[in-house]
């Protein structure tokens, strides 16, 4: 161990408040850490827990409504709520730098990424043009981008999101900061690049020495490089300590809470479905999406969904998992008919529906219903939310009392209370919208569920909650569920059976011990290798504690 | 916060409605206010304002009295706008939303209908159609309208379009709705922001439309109206100023009143807006 030196930086005691008339007093309250040169320090939280918020005051990036009202933040034992715009400006970038979440939006897309690197290095007066440019190409390399020669010509639009935030880590890099704020930058990630990211974070701390304050809501991420961990609930900081203790020994309800509620894998018993009959069979499903392309140059052309065949059965739960572009969600639409499709059979019920004209079709809708990835944009936000669950069976000639009667029945059946009938949608949090989509589909009585991404923009424990409920429905209603996700830990947690999908075609498709203990394909390799947090059991942390108790 | 006050917190909107709420009273009240037909002699041609203590804005070379004028062009300036411009929604929201909606051939078949209407000058249009069908009220309203829904249709045909790719049109489709229900069920009411500000602008485009058809001679004949008084003011612009003023200055009004409280349902309307002033 380091003997205890002065930290790099040292929040004590922050409060900032908050508008008046919001849901609580203050953004973050009393809240006091300290960051060490050569750690990386892991602040988790949920959404709204105020944990991005300590990080734009260190970066003096607060909206101007906001101020904090006491407290200090030490950087190198000065205050840096009490500096000067000037003297901020000066350390901003030089000691300080930040990496955001959305890489595409912290770019600007009409400069090269040359000239973005250059200009964090000329706004500081660092070095003429001719060593600018070395520079530029040093750090291009260092981040590990393939050709810098070329690269640093691009604009951002050419790049992708893992390139494009490696470009944001070399701007960040630029001019050898003490510290690196990194607020979710692996989050629109896919997993495979969010590894390689982390490892880059991780190996660029290790050579530099940097202090790296990491904001993130993944407890995988945190397992994977935290040295030490401030878990936020609310404003308040409720527990910290080493990554170790935090993660395997939690002490404060809410952190067990959380860590109970990481999707986890549990040799859950594999129902007996084997035996029913087929609900969905897809044979040799094709979707190829063309784009451009005018009278003298050739339109692009993606195979999206490429031959692909699989039988889904009465209460068995499939999962679709890949990354972003892998086709999965185009899958799930075709399924529906949302898409037209370029070729191959989707039978439900042996009866072929690729053919069926839209109003041939509209009577079977009922029977196949799908939950939606955006809680937020999947409700209409004009109608009431009884509205929203009566439209369905209105529409498939249920009279209106009995569609009422069957709505409210509904919310009682996801958990929300039955004053939600008449309210809209906006008075809801997104776990309680997302119920209302799961009621929606679940008003028709159907027997097929495809539920695309249905839990991703959801907070851990409220994910933990609809992915309970989207258990105990299916058991209940012995409903077939297609369940697409990027994110194997989920998929693990409720499938049966998971399809692994890359550039449109089902590379490996097995039950989940297959797929995670004896993956066959590359691709499926890679994948699991990426999974943030493989070395750390959730499970063990919680459940030991709860046998001391006893 | 209520829509009112949001609404409210726009002086501009606030002053125009008060605008708009006057000449409306005063467009409603005319028989009682001038019982006397405004194409009636009443008193000495020529006339200046305040002259004569019961003329207070004058009279035109026949003795006619202006602000009787006024009163009653009102009702035909409002009339006129505000059901063309109805016409003009109607057409422009239904040929949208299925060029929008459907996409496609259609949308290529109405969207082609549409520009062949853009391309022919408004005004000179307007002209035309009514020349065609005999000046009158209902000639007048129809060609305003069918000069001005295209700006319409295209506007709803892009907000069908960004809205019908939206999550809860496609769970409607889900559900099994069908088109011509979550046209007008879901995606209608999201897009009726946009709608009104722009029906609100173009009545008063229609206000002024209406003028210059009447300025032209091409008003109808039974019915007093602000451009038929400038128009016929016009050859004794130096010696009775008052006669082309007054008109020029209600249509001018009104008009901006409109373009105000239009502006205001835009700032109120617009969730993007909401919050700047705040």
């Amino acid at each position: 161990m380091e003997m205890p030196r002065a930290p790099l930086l040292s929040v004590q005691n922050l409060t900032i408040p908050l508008p008046v008339g919001l849901d609580r007093r203050y953004a973050v309250e009393t809240i006091s850490y300290d960051l060490h040169a050569g750690e990386i320090l892991c602040v988790v939280g949920e959404s709204g827990s105020g944990k991005s918020m300590t990080a734009n005051a260190v970066m003096g990036l607060l909206p101007s409504y906001l101020k904090p009202s006491s407290g200090r933040i030490l950087f190198r034992g000065r205050d840096l709520l009490t500096m000067s715009e000037p003297e901020l400006e000066r350390e901003r970038g030089r000691s300080v730098a930040m990496v955001f979440q959305e890489p595409l939006s912290a770019l600007n897309p009409l400069m090269t990424v040359r000239d973005q690197i250059a200009e964090v290095m000329e706004v500081h007066g660092e070095g003429d043009a001719m060593t600018r440019d070395q520079r530029v190409l040093d750090l291009l390399n260092y981040v590990g981008l393939p050709d810098p020669q070329i690269l640093r010509d691009a604009y951002p639009f050419r790049l992708s999101g893992g390139q494009r935030q490696r470009v944001m880590i070399a701007m960040a890099l630029a001019l050898e900061p003490a510290m690196l704020i990194a607020d979710e930058p692996t989050t629109a990630l896919d997993v495979t690049t969010q590894a390689q990211i982390l490892e880059l974070i991780r190996r660029i701390q290790r050579a530099k020495g940097m202090g790296v304050m990491f904001v993130t809501h993944d407890f995988g991420v945190v397992a994977d490089i935290a040295d030490r961990v401030v878990v936020m609930e609310r404003g308040l900081v409720v527990e910290q300590g080493t990554a170790d203790e935090v993660l395997n020994r939690p002490k404060h309800p809410y952190t067990r809470r959380l860590i109970a509620a990481v999707p986890h894998r549990e040799a859950h018993a594999v129902r007996a479905a084997t035996g029913k009959e087929p609900l969905l069979e897809v044979k040799d499903l094709r979707k190829i999406y063309r784009s451009g392309g005018g009278f003298f140059s050739k339109p692009r052309v993606v195979n999206a969904v490429n031959n692909i065949s699989f039988t889904l059965r009465r209460g068995e739960t499939l999962g679709i998992v890949g990354e972003s572009g892998s086709g999965k969600s185009t899958l799930g639409r075709c399924i529906l008919k949302l898409t037209d499709v370029d070729g191959g059979q989707v039978l439900f019920r042996g009866r072929d529906v690729v053919p069926l004209s839209a109003g041939a079709f509209r009577p079977m809708r009922k029977h196949m219903q799908m939950i939606f990835q955006d809680p937020f944009a999947s409700l209409n936000p004009r109608q009431t939310i009884g509205r929203i669950l009566t439209d369905g069976p209105v529409a498939n000639g249920v009279p209106y009392n009995q569609a009422e009667a069957r709505a409210r029945e509904l919310l009682d059946l996801v958990g929300l209370d039955a004053s939600a009938f008449d309210r809209y949608p906006h008075e809801f949090s997104g776990g309680q919208r997302q119920r209302v989509g799961i009621a929606r589909a679940l008003a028709l009585e159907p027997e097929l569920l495809v539920a695309d991404e249905s839990v991703s923009a959801l907070d851990v424990s409220v994910q933990a909650q609809v992915l309970e409920l989207l258990q105990d429905l299916q058991r209940r209603l012995d409903l077939a569920i297609i369940f697409i996700t990027h994110d194997l830990r989920v998929a693990a947690q409720i499938c049966d059976r998971i399809a692994v999908m890359y550039r449109g075609e089902i590379v490996e498709n097995g039950p989940p011990e297959q797929i995670f203990d004896a993956p066959r394909h590359a691709y499926t390799q890679r994948l699991i290798a990426a999974i943030p947090g493989r070395e750390w059991n959730p499970r063990a942390a919680v459940i030991d504690l709860k046998e001391k108790q006893r | 916060m209520p829509f009112f006050l949001r609404f409210a917190r726009n002086y501009g909107a606030l002053l125009g409605l008060a605008i708009l709420v006057l000449v409306v009273m005063v467009a409603l009240l005319a028989p009682l206010l001038f019982p006397a037909s405004p194409w009636q002699s009443v008193g000495d041609p020529f006339l200046a304002p305040s002259e004569d203590p019961s003329y207070p804005l004058g009279t035109d070379m026949l003795g006619r009295d202006i602000a009787a004028g006024l009163a009653y062009g009102a009702r035909v300036s409002l009339l006129v706008g505000v059901v063309s411009t109805a016409v003009a929604v109607v057409i422009g929201v239904t040929l949208g939303a299925l060029a929008g909606f459907y996409g496609g051939r259609a949308d290529d078949l109405l969207m082609r209908f549409t520009e062949f209407f853009q391309t022919i000058p408004a005004f000179a249009m307007a002209v035309v159609l009514v020349a065609i069908f005999s000046p009158n009220i209902v000639s007048i309203t129809l060609a305003i309208a069918v000069v001005s829904w295209p700006p319409v249709a295209r506007l709803v045909r892009a907000e069908f379009l960004s809205l019908r790719s939206r999550e809860f049109v496609q769970a409607a489709i889900v559900v099994g709705q069908t088109g011509p229900r979550i046209m007008l069920t879901q995606i209608l009411p999201n897009a009726i922001s946009p709608i009104i500000v722009t029906a609100s602008l173009m009545v008063a485009t229609a206000i002024l439309t209406e003028s210059s058809l009447s300025f032209l001679g091409l008003g109808d004949r039974n019915m007093m109206s602000w451009g038929f008084m400038i128009g016929a003011a016009r050859t004794m612009l130096r010696e009775a100023w008052w006669m082309s003023v007054f008109p020029g200055v209600a249509i001018l009004l009104t008009v901006l009143a409109i373009n105000l409280i239009g502006e205001g349902l835009n700032d109120a309307m617009n969730p993007h807006l909401r919050g700047r002033k705040g």
